[in-house]
């Protein structure tokens, strides 16, 4: 046989060994000990690696549940589901989910709000906010949808009168919408709160009314009319519920002249009809 | 002097990318965001170094001597995987944040012409272990350098209003020419 052909499968083949040799040995010294419980825990959580749970991402947050650091209900976006599923897991109690949901403070759409510019820059309210946004009211929403592009569960969209709305059943609580809002107005809430003053508008009666139709004016009826006292507080020109004081009904929403506080109302929103009807009644 | 000239040379005069075009692929698929083109390029730059040195020993005591430079293009394969493998296993232990940050890009450097076309240039112009060095070093910093600037240009043209028709791959095609078109200029500088 060609001497050529001997040499170059003895090479090819030696070579082949050696380079077997050395991963074999490398694989023994250097292989990492990984927790299977881990990668079972990896196929339970949303892997959406969105932070809410405050580590960061899922992989990091399943290491420290294995070592205790973390409870089975810290993984907000999983809920009670997957709380459950980790408890079952790891073989400890099983505890009550929390899970906040956001709610828009602020009902200044296109319709509602004066505008005082035009704005033609980066569609986006971060780039907007720089320029003090093209609305009169510099406390509410820009409606550029930053926080509808946070959102990676699909839970919020933008409404035809230019504000974001959240899907209630969809939305997981992770707060990546209140990271993306420049001016603040997304906060997150437990189910059981229901009332809300929709407005963030610092500015006096007079000039938040000029500005926004449903802005909060700071007449102090809601703060009369709730039945605790120290439930509702009128701080710099802003109506505040206090949730620890103040019972959630609907009775300080009655007397409102702008409607901006309102119980249980973002049950029934949907995304195209809420607005066009309570548009209809304030007007 | 002669291993300054190599790493000039490799790295901006005949850099891999912009006058060879070769590891196009990773060029224009890792070079979206500045942080993961950065780290591309360090990872490329390691494995080219190591595979530089590692593919000399082996030309010039096992493939020359046997008369076998036939065998140069499957060799230098299949080292530049298994030091690819051994790469990945070793930071995987020494530093897992860096291993999760690089995890998808080192597999992809097993297949990055640009690390066989160095190998294999190398053994053609008959170069000595340092200039080897040197030339892997260099092509890695070239490597780097093609993939930092067309992850800063493209970051940059995301605010830029450009016609619609040339939205997306068309423009990056084109400034990759252009980039590839400056980097003639330096074609005068030395000549190795």
């Amino acid at each position: 046989m060609d001497a050529t052909f001997i040499i170059s499968v003895a090479a090819m083949g030696g070579l082949g060994i050696i380079f077997a040799f050395f991963l074999v040995l490398a694989d023994k010294k250097l292989r990492v000990e990984e927790d299977p419980v881990v990668e079972k825990i990896l196929d339970v959580l949303p892997m959406t690696n969105c932070g809410a749970c405050g580590r960061g991402g899922c992989h990091v947050f399943a290491e420290m549940l294995v070592t205790k650091q973390v409870t089975v209900n810290a993984c907000v976006p999983g809920g009670q589901e997957v709380s459950d599923k980790l408890a079952e897991l790891l073989g400890v109690e099983k505890v009550d989910a929390q899970r906040p949901i956001a709610v828009v403070l602020c009902r200044g759409g296109n319709v509602e709000a004066q505008k005082s510019a035009i704005y033609r820059g980066e569609k986006s309210c971060i780039a907007a906010d720089l320029l003090g946004g093209d609305k009169s009211c510099v406390y509410g929403c820009l409606g550029y949808g930053d926080c509808v592009q946070a959102c990676k569960f699909d839970a919020m969209a933008m409404n035809d009168n230019g504000l974001p709305v959240v899907f209630y059943d969809k939305c997981v609580g992770c707060a990546a919408c209140v990271e993306a809002c420049p001016r603040d107005l997304i906060e997150m809430h437990p189910p059981e709160h229901k009332l809300f003053v929709y407005c963030k508008s610092l500015d006096k009666g007079a000039v938040a009314k000029k500005a926004c139709k449903v802005a909060c004016i700071a007449c102090k009826l809601c703060e009369k009319d709730c039945e605790v006292t120290g439930g509702i507080t009128i701080e710099d020109n802003l109506a505040i519920v206090n949730y620890e004081l103040c019972p959630q009904d609907d009775v300080p929403t009655k007397r409102c002249p702008t409607k901006c506080i309102l119980y249980g109302e973002d049950e029934k929103m949907t995304r195209d009809s809420f607005y066009s009807s309570r548009l209809k009644k304030a007007v | 002097m002669n291993v300054v000239l190599v790493f000039l040379s490799a790295a901006i005069v005949n850099n891999l990318v912009l006058s060879y075009f070769l590891g196009i692929c990773p060029f224009l698929g890792v070079s979206r965001r500045l942080d993961t083109a950065v780290n591309m390029g360090l990872a490329t730059t390691f494995v080219m170094t190591l595979a530089a040195v590692i593919t000399w020993l082996i030309n010039n005591y096992i493939l020359i001597p046997f008369d076998l430079p036939f065998l140069q293009n499957v060799t230098f394969i299949i080292t530049i995987a298994s030091l690819v493998q051994l790469v990945e296993m070793f930071i995987r232990k020494s530093s897992p944040p860096l291993y999760r940050s690089l995890g998808i890009y080192l597999p992809l450097i097993t297949t990055n012409c640009a690390i066989l076309g160095l190998t294999l240039f190398e053994a053609l112009r008959e170069y000595s272990l340092i200039e080897s060095l040197f030339f892997g070093l260099g092509g890695g910093v070239g490597f780097t350098l093609a993939l930092v600037l067309m992850a800063g240009m493209r970051e940059e043209l995301e605010f830029a209003d450009v016609p619609k028709a040339l939205q997306g791959a068309p423009m990056t095609l084109l400034i990759a020419g252009m980039l590839a078109l400056a980097f003639m200029g330096f074609a005068g500088l030395l000549s190795v």
